[in-house]
């Protein structure tokens, strides 16, 4: 009820109800999207080049965000760096979930064979490691956007897949089910109408929690050399390619996970607290 | 003197998704002596149980006591902060929930929840608490009571964990219990037993009483005085034996009425044998579990029924819960295939799998299941769950879509408003209506209504069988009315079977005034309540005996 009177007239004018922790987190998400949209026209630097002639220089007028450990600009590397964690991260998280969800609650109604296959599938390549599924396609397709973005999927369709199959089992029992089974219902109908608007909250958060996995999966991959290729890097490789300047307190470490930090709390709490239709009509 | 319960001017308010707080009780003025009991009788939604939930000082979350006080044995209620009120529930003032298969926990036993309460507020070792709880089982009629404590929830019955609910609300010696629709869920023999019980426990320990209900006959025989509620406001307080005779409020009058269902004005089955039945089940076997060597499922719900329902006419199943007649339903419908038998529908051979009826026969036979609460998709407005079955089966769109809405809505007496709304925002009685509206929207030719008037008070239900007699009429439909309440089915339908154990034991034709003759039949008519209010006292009917019979 507190959020009520700071944002009593928005909610009258939209007719939905939002929450400022929510219009804040939405802030931050949207301008790391603009960021990594606008790259090329902001970065004051090239990414590459080495103007500094100290590393680990510290943030000061025409190098905002300091140097790193080759004298390269900080705050051009973060801001392209944003294309790579934002972009990848986002479009694999959203291939995973849909991916994910859709075979969950198919197995769910369909039961019997079909969900004893896909389980069974599903639960194998979730047995294989995720860094080493990751190097083992690198080495043999080689890295490039699209194979990481797919790799990362792959990785974590399964959890999407599990989490959303036990949710859609639940509601799959109630008699609204059986009531629209008997009506004579196909498989898209009862999937997409029934069971996932009672099971969207926490699939969301799901969707959350993953995009946060696959964005230290990446920065993982990338330490490794199998991710975005130097002299491009996303987040977690600038984080740990300048992991060295940590005794100097140089901002070149600090920056880029203080970016990693308001991104996946910001998505997260973006999530929880989307805003709500209010459906009591006569208030206005 | 003081009386032990005394409410005055109690408003308590609601608040809408907007902040907008509505009043839904409006200045309620009671006394409770001790040892009394009243009843407090309404229809869904007048704010009855809201108005027993403010005697421990709780109102539901979004709602608020806004005004008077409620004073239970010298303390208010309404002024008590939580940590005192938690201290005076259980101990002072009890709670017996409606569903109480919902209310135990189903991972521990029956007696460790039942002395939770003398755990919580350090009233006694656990070992009396034991022996009081046995005490109880055994003044509350439970069989086996010395060990029925170590069973869990799943292991008894509906009606014996009612009264085990029973036996938690007063093992912590209340001087107030408030009973919340106890007995709405049971089936009418096992009422009997449970409405025994609780009038002999809480007689013998003069306790006071609050009786939530929607059932005027069950009040008659429980209450000493009644209270009649509307729209958060009272109509009328008065003693039970006034109330039933003299009826002074409208309201009170119409409810009296409702309890009498005209049950004339129906002409003994019309055009007997002309044409061919509109359904006829031969010999049909339904059950559970994995079929076995001989092609029957493991637990055989429904042993080769055989019945006909005749075009334009009704057809009544009762039964006590578990005799099988919601199994017949579902297997009817093809959600579970018989094993066995044949369905013959509207002069064709039914497929047993819904999945293998064509698109109209799945128009034509449509079923209305008996909790709206699951029966509805919570997270859709009653706009779409209405829409549905227009656009899936008559194509419907758009204005055309919407005016038939309406004209559902209409038809089922709800406001047209409550298109918008989600089911969790509707009363119980709403959404019955709701899920009975979405039956005729598919515009079928039978409807197999399962136990739908179970959960609605008299007014509604009185209303709802009108209102089915009415769309009979203008639509030429068929009922197959399940039900454990006989008022109902004799209400509406032109023909009654009895179900017992899985078989149809007896025929009756109510337009013939025959007597049943099977005593499963016998206890079953017996057991309906009475409007006089010692109908409990005088019967004599021995419920186990019978049913062994």
């Amino acid at each position: 009820m507190k959020t009520h009177s700071s944002t009593g007239s928005l909610a009258a004018w939209s007719g939905y109800r939002i929450n400022l922790v929510g219009l804040a987190a939405f802030s931050v998400v949207l301008f790391w999207a603009l960021v990594a949209l606008f790259a090329p026209y902001i970065t004051p630097h090239s990414v590459g080049e080495m103007i500094d002639l100290d590393y680990f220089g510290p943030m000061r007028p025409g190098l905002w965000l300091g140097s790193d450990y080759l004298g390269r600009d900080m705050l051009s590397r973060i801001i392209y760096g944003a294309r790579y964690t934002v972009g990848i991260s986002l479009a694999a998280v959203s291939i995973a979930c849909f991916t994910g969800v859709v075979l969950g609650m198919t197995s769910a109604v369909l039961r019997g064979p079909v969900d004893m296959v896909v389980s069974r599938i599903l639960d194998a390549m979730n047995s294989i490691p995720s860094k080493l599924f990751g190097l083992m396609v690198v080495a043999a397709v080689g890295s490039s956007i699209p194979v990481l973005i797919l790799t990362l999927s792959v990785i974590y369709v399964p959890g999407a897949y599990r989490f959303s199959r036990a949710l859609a089992i639940n509601i799959d029992t109630m008699d609204f089910i059986m009531v629209a089974r008997i009506r004579g219902e196909r498989l898209p109908y009862l999937i997409a109408s029934e069971i996932l608007p009672n099971i969207i909250g926490p699939v969301l958060a799901d969707l959350g929690l993953r995009f946060v996995f696959i964005v230290l999966l990446l920065s993982g991959l990338s330490f490794l050399g199998l991710g975005v290729q130097p002299p491009y890097a996303d987040w977690g490789a600038l984080v740990r390619e300048n992991i060295g300047g940590l005794p100097f307190a140089a901002p070149a470490v600090i920056v880029p996970s203080l970016a990693i930090a308001t991104l996946t709390i910001s998505v997260n709490l973006l999530i929880d607290n989307l805003p709500q239709k209010i459906r009591d009509r006569s208030a206005s | 003197m003081t009386n032990l319960v005394e409410i005055r001017g109690l408003t308590v308010e609601a608040t809408t998704d907007s902040g907008r707080w509505i009043k839904i009780l409006k200045g309620i003025d009671l006394d409770i002596a001790a040892g009394e009991t009243v009843a407090f009788i309404g229809e869904s939604g007048s704010g009855k149980t809201t108005a027993a939930m403010t005697l421990l000082g709780y109102a539901r979350p979004g709602c608020r006591i806004s005004g008077g006080t409620v004073t239970v044995d010298g303390h208010d209620m309404v002024t008590l902060s939580e940590k005192d009120r938690a201290a005076l529930r259980g101990t002072t003032v009890a709670y017996v929930p409606q569903s109480a298969a919902a209310a135990f926990n189903p991972a521990s036993t029956i007696m460790e929840q039942v002395i939770e309460v003398t755990r919580i507020h350090r009233l006694m070792p656990p070992d009396e608490a034991r022996r009081r709880a046995v005490a109880l089982f055994r003044a509350l009629s439970l069989p086996n009571p010395d060990s029925i404590g170590d069973r869990y929830p799943h292991q008894v019955s509906g009606g014996q964990l009612q009264r085990l609910a029973a036996a938690m609300a007063l093992i912590g010696d209340p001087k107030v219990v408030i009973f919340d629709e106890p007995t709405t869920a049971l089936d009418v023999t096992t009422q009997v037993e449970v409405l025994r019980a609780f009038k002999a426990v809480t007689a013998q320990h003069r306790i006071a009483c609050v009786y939530v209900s929607h059932d005027l006959a069950v009040v008659a025989q429980i209450a000493d005085r009644i209270m009649v509620l509307r729209n958060g406001a009272v109509q009328e307080t008065g003693s039970v034996h006034d109330i039933l005779t003299r009826p002074a409020h409208p309201y009170t009058q119409e409810l009296l009425n409702a309890f009498h269902p005209d049950t004339g004005g129906r002409e003994a089955l019309p055009a007997a044998d002309s044409g061919a039945p509109l359904l006829e089940i031969n010999t049909l076997s339904a059950g559970y579990g994995p079929p076995q060597s001989n092609g029957q499922p493991l637990v055989l719900a429904v042993k080769g029924v055989s019945l006909k329902v005749k075009r334009g006419t009704n057809l009544g199943i009762i039964g006590e819960s578990g005799c099988g007649k919601s199994t017949l339903a579902r297997a009817i419908a093809g959600i579970l295939p018989a094993c066995k038998g044949d369905i013959q529908f509207n002069g064709k051979e039914l497929w047993h799998s819904a999945r293998q009826r064509s698109h109209d026969q799945l128009r034509d036979l449509q079923i209305v299941f008996q909790h709206a609460d699951t029966a509805l998709n919570p997270a859709k407005s009653i706009e779409d769950i209405l829409g549905r079955p227009l656009t899936f089966y008559h194509g419907l769109r758009g204005k055309a879509r919407d005016a038939r809405v309406d004209a559902l809505l209409d038809m089922v007496r709800l406001p047209r408003a409550l298109r918008h709304r989600r089911p969790a925002e509707l009363s119980g009685g709403q959404k019955q209506r709701v899920n009975f509206a979405r039956a005729l929207a598919a515009e079928p030719k039978l409807i197999l209504c399962d136990e739908i008037t179970s959960a609605l008070d008299t007014v509604v239900a009185a209303a709802v069988i009108d209102l089915l007699k009415e769309l009979q009429r203008e639509l030429g439909l068929s009922y197959v009315f399940i039900s454990h309440d006989l008022s109902v089915i004799e209400a509406i339908c032109d023909e009654i079977v009895v179900m017992y154990r899985g078989q149809t034991v007896e025929t009756i034709i109510p337009a013939n005034r025959q007597q049943p003759q099977h005593p499963y039949s016998q206890l079953l008519f017996s057991s309906v309540p009475k409007l006089d209010p010692t109908w409990l006292d005088t019967l004599n009917i021995d419920a186990d005996r019978m049913r062994v019979a």
